[in-house]
């Protein structure tokens, strides 16, 4: 595994600082897919921050290609399944109320046994998924 | 508006997080779950690095809250309450088959906008397909709560 797991621990760092200047100055936690459910969502929901936050994550993502264009890689499966894994993940973030970001790391940043609970699942299931399907292709 | 110009500063450094810690590369995320296979446990290290960073100010921020000196988030984000249930069906069977999302496509939602910002037209097919799953569920749910169609 060499050093990127040190470039992964700063990365992770970056992540906690960016949860904390949401929280700490915009009192708001950091669920990216409770965000984009908001921002996406036919009901009124509070606040108008939701869009300016995944317009963020795109522009980090527009200028970490343009400095650092090995950040991103190759496809892992053709896009049905790309398209299918977007629905899968979508309906399962809106039963379960967090992905990655709102249980992963903010849901265990603040001791939620909930949010353990959820995220061993998601790790545990996405480990099964990938043995069966392999880490990429179609078998 | 302040917390427009907040959420945008705060989306860019999770957005150079995620892209520097590995979470935007499918291989990548795939090759952390291939634990059977050839592991790569690099991305571990993401997750613990935020936590490290982030819980110090969410418990200070706690304490702040139980002193009354600032309110509580907007949550917001449909994180559940503190003192439910530890789980339930819906929340374990929710992540599961997120799970399964993330280790077919190896994209969880925040990598996903951040690889379309960089021109990754799968990332751009993923976001579609959650936009139109949650639509679906939220269309579903309101007619379940209204007793509309089942």
């Amino acid at each position: 595994m060499n050093a990127s797991w040190i470039l992964s621990l700063c990365g992770g760092a970056l992540i906690g600082v960016a949860a904390s200047l949401l929280l700490v100055f915009g009192r708001e936690v950091a669920g990216i897919s409770g965000i984009f459910a908001g921002a996406i969502s036919a009901e009124p929901v509070q606040g108008k921050w939701r869009p300016w936050f995944l317009g963020g994550l795109v522009l980090g993502g527009t200028v970490l290609w343009l400095l650092r264009p090995m950040s991103f890689g190759a496809d892992v499966r053709s896009w049905p399944y790309v398209l299918l894994a977007g629905a899968l993940v979508g309906v399962g973030t809106r039963l379960s109320g967090g992905c990655t970001s709102g249980h992963g790391v903010c849901g265990l940043s603040r001791l939620s046994g909930r949010s353990l609970v959820a995220t061993i699942t998601f790790i545990t299931t996405g480990v099964v998924t990938v043995w069966l399907l392999g880490p990429k292709g179609w078998p | 508006m302040r917390q427009a110009w907040v959420a945008l500063a705060a989306g860019f450094v999770f957005a150079l997080g995620l892209g520097l810690g590995g979470m935007t590369q499918p291989l990548k995320v795939t090759g952390f779950l291939d634990v059977f296979g050839h592991w790569d446990p690099s991305l571990m290290f993401v997750m613990a690095g935020a936590i490290a960073v982030h819980m110090p100010v969410v418990l200070w921020q706690r304490r702040r809250q139980a002193r009354g000196l600032i309110a509580a988030p907007e949550g917001g984000c449909g994180l559940p309450e503190e003192g439910a249930k530890l789980w339930d069906a819906r929340l374990v069977g929710g992540a599961a088959v997120f799970g399964v999302g993330w280790g077919l496509g190896g994209f969880c939602p925040g990598p996903a906008f951040v690889s379309a910002g960089a021109g990754t037209l799968s990332a751009l097919v993923f976001v579609v397909g959650m936009a139109a799953a949650m639509w679906a569920q939220a269309w579903l749910s309101r007619g379940a709560r209204a007793g509309g169609p089942r």
